[in-house]
């Protein structure tokens, strides 16, 4: 097997009687010691876990997209399995297989490492197709059913795939319908020179993540989530949702616009980073704040010439063409 | 940066050059080849730089381009001044000018340009087309002006929007076309190569020249009868009378108007109608035999010809009242009837043997003399043809006795020479015959294959006697309509074929259409506007009387339009139209609001611009966002935020 499956065992949170956004401020600081100079890809992440979403990182390699995966992991205590995909896995690599097992006379399941709290899904887009379905469909369903048996995955379940946007040559990349199960994407980039000098003088990061005590434990995360769903949504802003989502469907400048399904995403987003932002109700920024990561993936250029324009040129181009209800 | 400063984006440079296009288009037909070729070849490579978002060329060369294209036009028309050369020199300005779009100002200059532009299409032609065209234009005009302010609205919504301004513009525009205090005479006049393109009667005849004219469908005029439309055959309207005849050709010898009285006494049943004349460049009017009085400007001829005092350059209308069986008889003077019987000396011996016969049988019988010689044209078999042979010699012997076939003004020239040889005074009138009744608006409508020649002889008890000897071989020429009494297979004009019934039908319709235009929009003379405010009830409306009631209109027209945006407005909800009212105040101290920034981040944006008043800003705020997006916000809270925004004074 070629596939790299390394296991970190949570340690025991903190018991602590912070307030939601004490929580959050302490888990967006911890990880900052770590990752350095990305605050905003951290509480991206932070966000698309609290929305209860899948996260897809998209840039070169070596730029820290497993470190993120892990500390963050960590940081909200929980159990984490990495997956290098590679073309030749078979969905079973993922999900686990049923073994004979000559003891009781009967097949034994051994769960897979998508049994796990969060799942590192790294190049996901080398795997085939029907690999890359199998774990999507685990994704949406947050279930694995193999041999007519149904088994729930453990919560909270998240994923963060990772793929390289600039190495396609024998690669399958994920079809719309597939990026659209990724309620986040984002970029990482290079880090700034002064975060990238204190990288290069710090100690290894992976020695620091081994270090990393837990800032919330499974329940907090969940209550955590339960407040982010919580956060009011006023009926102006569901209207600029809605103008957002309408805007792109009719504007030429991209090939469809975005379906329901993406709007929903954006207001769960927008209401977790209300959340991160230490507020019981939803503002335009917020939606602003977190366009760039629902719309990347999802809305497609109408001419080829725009291809390059990142996300968060056209979320700006976007945000700039909708007025305010 | 300040707005006018905004560089034109992409979607703008497109919405201008559409607009500037729209309005330069209608122009070319009026504008010169190379002109159209220049400026509609600028434009399309402003339309390749829009779209390869290159960089626009470089001011020097454009004030190159300006000084070369005015010097053109110079050349062209050797003048700048002027109407044409005036529309010539925007046409190329706005081209050069889609080339220096560099800021909002620059738009807004392309803008009012093709509002210009749109106007001086009128100046060439004012059709109902053409004023078609130019609502067009004008809604995409300002769908650009809006475009202009505000890129980002998609195109049909801008050009909804620009519509529904247009729209509510509507009832002023109609407002002041009715009641606005008319001038004379169009606002702009028609230009002057217009009059060389039209065909019509000339102050010659020569043979084959009416018959020339029978090959156009053209419109020379329309009347409209306020009873019922004579018969046929009573339709004669006379226009220019000739009494010269060279041996060849027939020419009009008066063209100055001497009375503004007929000089004939007037008998029988009258007929009243109002009659509109299609410019024809020719001084002369024309009128049901015989009218009781001149129209305004104009006077009698001695040969009772209706002269205008000026050329008839532009579409005229005058009403007359005439007297069809009036008889000419009246002491008409000695130089007048020596000039109707004189005739070269020598030619066409034939008839002038056979008119000296009927001389010596009837000697000074000039009634048994025209009897005569009506007898000897029925015994002549002649034909009546739209393409008679050429004579080159002797034309009436040739006709009358060789080829035997013509056309009307071959029957006129031919029966006023042959009484003049036996001693009768006669003479050619030249107008038009019958008329076709359009259906449709019930005018009778003129049209130059109409065109006819006849004879009017000298009786001494009877005065001028009109004599058609068309009529003598072709009687349905008169009677019906000269398309009846051509030969099955001569080419006629298309519209006058009998088989194009329904071609027809259509063409009456929209000559109908046209017809009302003529009338009711580019006919609303001082008279017409007066007429039609007293059929509304206006008695002797002056123009103080018309701008009062042009402003209490003009004023109720707002007062509705006011209560509806008023209406409108209602629906912003009230916290909305607080922020609105707080984020004006900011924009007087030159802190913009944009309509896409949340609050916080305004807020922040404002602090820092104004620091000292970052407390009251952040505040207002914050209560703003609360209303706007918290949960539970009460009308206290909406007061309290009024009652900030109004202690509010940056």
């Amino acid at each position: 097997m070629q596939q790299l499956i390394d296991s970190a065992a949570p340690s025991s949170p903190a018991v602590s009687r912070l307030s939601p956004h004490e929580q959050l401020a302490a888990v967006i600081n911890a990880a900052q010691r770590v990752i350095l100079g990305k605050e905003r890809a951290i509480r991206m992440a932070l966000a698309c876990v609290l929305a209860r979403g899948h996260l897809l990182i998209e840039d070169l390699p070596g730029v820290g997209k497993t470190t993120l995966a892990h500390v963050i992991a960590r940081l909200l205590g929980l159990d984490f399995q990495r997956v290098q995909f590679t073309s030749d896995m078979l969905p079973a690599d993922i999900i686990g297989v049923s073994v004979f097992d000559r003891d009781s006379a009967s097949f034994r399941f051994h769960p897979g490492p998508i049994f796990t709290q969060v799942m590192l899904a790294d190049e996901i887009n080398r795997a085939t197709p029907k690999t890359q379905s199998a774990l999507l469909e685990a994704m949406e369903e947050r279930q694995v059913t193999t041999e007519g048996e149904t088994r729930r995955l453990p919560e909270p379940f998240f994923v963060i795939a990772t793929q390289n946007p600039s190495h396609q040559i024998g690669t399958f990349p994920l079809p719309e319908s597939q990026l659209d199960r990724f309620l986040l994407r984002i970029e990482l980039g290079y880090p700034d020179p002064a975060a990238e000098r204190e990288l290069l003088a710090g100690i290894d990061r992976r020695e620091m993540i081994k270090t990393l005590p837990a800032s919330l434990s499974p329940p907090q995360l969940m209550s955590l989530q339960q407040a982010a769903r919580a956060v009011h949504v006023a009926p102006a802003l569901i209207d600029y949702v809605q103008s957002l989502a309408a805007y792109t469907r009719a504007a030429p400048d991209w090939q469809a616009g975005l379906s329901p399904r993406a709007a929903i995403a954006l207001l769960a987003v927008a209401r977790a980073w209300a959340l991160l932002e230490h507020r019981d109700h939803v503002l335009p920024e917020d939606v602003q704040a977190v366009l760039p990561g629902v719309i990347g993936h999802r809305l497609r250029p109408a001419d080829d010439d725009s291809r390059k324009v990142g996300a968060d040129v056209t979320a700006a181009r976007l945000i700039e063409a909708v007025p305010l209800p | 940066m300040a707005r006018r400063d905004r560089p034109v984006s992409q979607r703008q440079a497109w919405w201008l050059l559409a607009a500037a296009l729209g309005a330069f288009l209608p122009l070319t037909p009026h504008l010169p080849l190379w002109l159209a070729l220049g400026s509609g070849s600028v434009m399309l490579l402003r339309g390749w730089i829009t779209y390869r978002q290159w960089h626009l060329p470089p001011r020097w060369l454009l004030a190159l381009l300006v000084i070369a294209g005015t010097a053109a036009v110079g050349f062209e028309y050797r003048t700048v001044f002027g109407r044409v050369p005036g529309v010539a020199l925007l046409g190329i300005f706005i081209a050069l000018k889609l080339l220096e779009l560099r800021a909002a100002r620059d738009a807004l200059a392309v803008v009012l340009l093709c509002y210009f532009l749109v106007l001086a299409q009128f100046m060439f032609t004012q059709t109902i087309a053409t004023a078609l065209v130019a609502i067009l234009t004008i809604v995409l005009t300002t769908a650009t002006l809006a475009a202009a302010a505000d890129d980002r609205p998609a195109p049909q919504l801008l050009l909804r929007r620009s519509g529904l301004m247009l729209a509510q513009a509507l009832p002023f525009m109609v407002l002041l076309f009715i009641l606005f205090p008319r001038v004379q005479g169009p606002l702009w006049g028609l230009p002057q190569d217009r009059i060389t393109a039209t065909t019509g009667l000339s102050d010659s005849m020569a043979p084959g020249s009416i018959a020339e004219l029978s090959q156009s469908d053209a419109i020379a005029f329309r009347v409209k009868f306020s009873g019922p439309v004579p018969a046929q055959s009573q339709l004669y309207w006379r226009g220019p009378v000739m009494s010269r005849f060279d041996g060849r050709n027939w020419r009009a010898t008066r063209s100055m108007g001497t009375q503004s009285t007929p000089p004939y006494p007037l008998t029988g049943a009258s007929v009243d109608y109002e009659l509109t004349l299609e410019p024809h460049g020719k001084p002369w009017l024309f009128a049901l035999e015989h009218p009781d009085a001149v129209p305004a400007n104009s006077q009698f001829s001695d040969d009772l010809q209706l002269l205008s005092r000026e050329v008839v350059r532009n579409r005229t209308r005058y009403s007359l009242r005439s007297y069809p069986d009036t008889q000419l008889l009246f002491k008409d003077t000695a130089t007048n009837l020596r000039e109707a019987l004189a005739l070269p000396r020598d030619g066409n011996p034939r008839i002038r043997a056979a008119a000296a016969e009927w001389k010596t049988r009837h000697g000074d019988d000039a009634t048994a003399i025209v009897a005569a010689a009506e007898d000897f044209f029925g015994r002549q078999l002649l034909a009546y043809t739209l393409t008679p042979p050429m004579v080159l010699d002797d034309v009436i012997d040739g006709f009358l006795f060789e080829t035997k076939r013509g056309f009307c003004e071959h029957f006129a020239s031919a029966f006023a020479f042959s009484l003049r040889a036996a001693g009768v005074p006669a003479r050619v009138v030249t107008g038009y015959q019958g008329g076709e009744l359009n259906a449709v608006d019930g005018y009778l409508v003129i049209r130059q294959y109409d065109a006819h020649a006849w004879t009017e002889a000298w009786l001494p008890e009877r005065g001028w006697v009109r004599i058609d000897p068309t009529a003598i071989s072709a009687p349905r020429r008169i009677a019906d309509h000269f398309v009846a009494a051509v030969p099955a297979g001569e080419a006629l004009p298309f519209l006058a074929r009998a088989n194009m019934s329904w071609l027809r039908d259509l063409r009456n319709r929209f000559d109908a259409v046209a017809n009302g235009w003529n009338q009711w929009v580019l006919g609303y003379t001082p008279q017409r506007q007066r007429e039609f405010l007293q059929s509304l009830g206006l008695e002797a409306p002056d123009w103080q009387q018309m701008t009062a009631v042009l402003a209490v209109l003009s004023g109720a027209v707002l007062l509705v339009l006011t209560a509806w945006i008023l209406y409108q407005r209602k629906q912003i909800d009230p916290v909305r139209r607080a922020w609105l009212n707080f984020t004006r105040r900011l924009a007087k101290r030159g802190v913009q609001w944009h309509d896409w920034e949340g609050p916080q981040d305004f807020a922040r944006r404002a602090s820092l611009a104004l620091p000292t008043h970052a407390a009251s800003i952040q505040a207002i705020t914050e209560s703003y966002s609360r209303l706007r997006y918290a949960p539970q916000a009460t009308p206290a809270d909406l007061s309290h935020l009024k009652n900030q925004i109004r202690q509010f004074h940056p």
